[in-house]
């Protein structure tokens, strides 16, 4: 049987990440009589506050309290970790950019085993955990044998372990700074630069005509332009956009850049990575556009179109403008 | 400067459409584009820039099949000055940890001030480069967008988090660093570059050459399995539009009516 299960929960101004009750659905998921024990660290009032935010789903929450941790810095939390989790300890960590940091390197030095960006657990075997992740950016799923006899450190995608809400557990925090020890800084935090505010805002608009790699080229970001105008809505795109220097960056959604949360949502020749998808909220009204019956945009999108954006977009804006 | 760059060959996604073979057992690899990983050539860019104005030099390493070897050729045509092909049949199907078992060995025979990956390739794992510092006791910063150098003996860089904003931190040389796209513009490589390098010898090691042990990568070693590839049954998804180009447009403008997307 695989060993104690662990949560590293992620907090913002006091206040944990909606991954933090996603991690217990997810441990449940994994083995159903386990009782994950969160694991908070940090400086001072903030600190306090999540760690009894959590109690009430966490029977037990270590805490961690020291300066050198008042910023969430993967390379120190992860010496920490290293101190203070039992051999064979399964720690589930939210994938996200800390988690990212954090686990591969997490899972080397308690040799364990790392299992990056799961979207499901299929059961646990003895010590053999079957999870299932996703390859080429959503395309196709894969099902996973982790060796979990070691111990391991799981990466779990956000948002696809939807949480009932905390369950009034009523755990303990258990003070545990004085494990913490000697850290060690070779990676010093600086600052934080905000995202540069664009010329329009597109987490306020309500229709968006959003753009990806399916455009093909720059002169054709016009297509998208026009069909806009058409519609009274606004361009936005895709990652993929933005890394050509073809719209700014206040334009991208996802996790890696806005979050909007329109009433309709354009989506041509974007494939619908989760990291897109991640910056769509709200629910809206989804028309994908896109030439791979297979894009996993499909799968999300209310209503779906398999044909070249370049030829579909400019009969759409010709038969809008003729019907004003 | 010497920087050494992990690149891996991949099916290009954005010239394939990935479908799963009929078995499950892989995916339909028969007619498709392989090319390097995205993120692995913004990071040999990035190289390439660094050791443009730092001075040094870049070599270029991919654990791969023979095939590999030409991703390797085509990011020494963009400028890398040296290649280096990891290749062994004890080598397949290595986990991420085989992987970097691998290139820890490849890094130990050199002597480096700074290693990049691509902060992720076509498995989405992203965990080859954490693995590598973990491995080589070097500090790491994963999804890297920024690199200024401050001195011999330490960088500037940016993190890309959540919401487009921007992590800066210092960190110490030697180091890994996970490399986000967008950091630059990587150069177009052309048939005459691609020419000039095409008779440049490219070293392959394999475990002896390495001092790999044999059982310590591969499939054999591997903590973590593929047990098949499948499409997902995730509901009804989107109701598809049928007909002419005009039929559609006409649907998909009434629905759009309906749903307040046409102002």
């Amino acid at each position: 049987m695989a060993g104690q299960v662990f949560a590293y929960i992620v907090y913002k101004e006091g206040k944990a990440d909606d991954t933090a009750l996603e991690l217990v659905k997810a441990a449940g998921k994994i083995n159903p009589d386990a009782s994950p024990t969160a694991i908070v660290t940090g400086s001072g009032s903030d600190l306090d506050a999540v760690c009894n935010e959590v109690t009430a789903s966490y029977k037990e929450v270590w805490k961690f309290d020291n300066e050198a941790l008042a910023y969430p810095n993967a390379e120190i939390i992860r010496q920490l970790l290293v101190k203070v989790l039992p051999a064979d300890a399964v720690v589930l960590v939210a994938h996200d950019t800390f988690g990212m940091d954090l686990s591969p390197g997490l899972a080397i030095m308690l040799d364990s085993t790392f299992v990056p960006d799961v979207v499901d657990f299929e059961g646990l075997e003895g010590d053999t955990l079957k999870a299932v992740r996703q390859e080429f950016s959503g395309q196709v799923s894969t099902h996973v044998n982790c060796d979990l006899s070691n111990g391991a450190v799981i990466n779990v995608r956000p948002g696809v372990f939807q949480a009932d809400g905390a369950a009034g557990v009523g755990g303990q925090v258990i003070d545990k700074s004085s494990e913490i020890g000697e850290l060690v800084l070779r990676r010093r935090y600086l600052e934080t630069v905000e995202a540069e505010v664009g010329d329009v805002d597109i987490t306020k608009e309500d229709v968006l005509v959003s753009v990806g790699r399916g455009i093909e080229d720059q002169d054709n970001i016009e297509i998208a332009e026009e069909l806009a105008e058409a519609m009274g809505a606004v361009v936005s795109c895709s990652r993929p956009i933005v890394d050509a220097k073809w719209l700014e960056k206040s334009r991208q959604v996802g996790t890696s850049g806005q979050t909007v949360k329109p009433k309709v949502y354009m989506a041509l020749g974007i494939s619908g990575s989760f990291q897109h998808l991640g910056g769509l909220k709200g629910n809206p009204f989804i028309v994908a556009v896109n030439k791979n019956p297979k894009a996993p945009i499909f799968q999300v999108a209310d209503v779906g179109i398999v044909e070249d954006l370049l030829e579909f977009a400019p009969v759409l804006t010709e038969k809008i403008a003729e019907g004003k | 400067m010497e920087i050494l760059v992990c690149v891996k060959r991949v099916p290009d996604t954005a010239e394939n459409e990935i479908e799963v073979a009929a078995d499950g057992s892989d995916i339909e690899r028969d007619d498709l584009v392989y090319s390097v990983n995205e993120w692995d050539n913004y990071a040999v860019e990035e190289a390439i820039q660094l050791v443009d104005k730092a001075g040094g030099s870049v070599t270029v390493v991919s654990v791969g099949d023979e095939e590999a070897e030409e991703v390797v050729r085509r990011e020494m045509a963009m400028g890398a000055n040296n290649g280096l092909l990891l290749s062994d049949d004890a080598f397949e199907g290595s986990d991420g940890k085989g992987t970097a078992t691998i290139l820890k060995a490849a890094v130990e025979k050199g002597n480096y001030d700074l290693i990049l990956t691509g902060a992720l390739a076509d498995d989405g794992a992203g965990q080859v480069g954490g693995m590598l510092a973990a491995m080589l006791d070097l500090p790491f910063a994963s999804v890297v967008n920024r690199i200024e150098v401050m001195d011999d003996k330490k960088l500037k860089i940016g993190r890309e988090i959540e919401g487009g904003n921007q992590e800066m931190h210092e960190i110490d040389l030697p180091c890994v660093l996970s490399i986000q796209t967008g950091i630059n513009e990587p150069r177009y490589v052309g048939i005459r570059g691609i020419r000039k390098v095409a008779s440049v010898e490219i070293p392959v090691w394999g475990t002896s050459e390495l001092g790999v042990a044999a059982d310590s990568v591969g499939a054999a070693a591997a903590r973590v399995k593929r047990l098949d590839y499948f499409v997902p049954d995730l509901g009804e998804g989107a109701e598809i539009l049928e007909g002419s180009l005009e039929e559609v447009a006409d649907k998909l403008i009434e629905m759009l009516k309906a749903k307040g997307g046409i102002k």
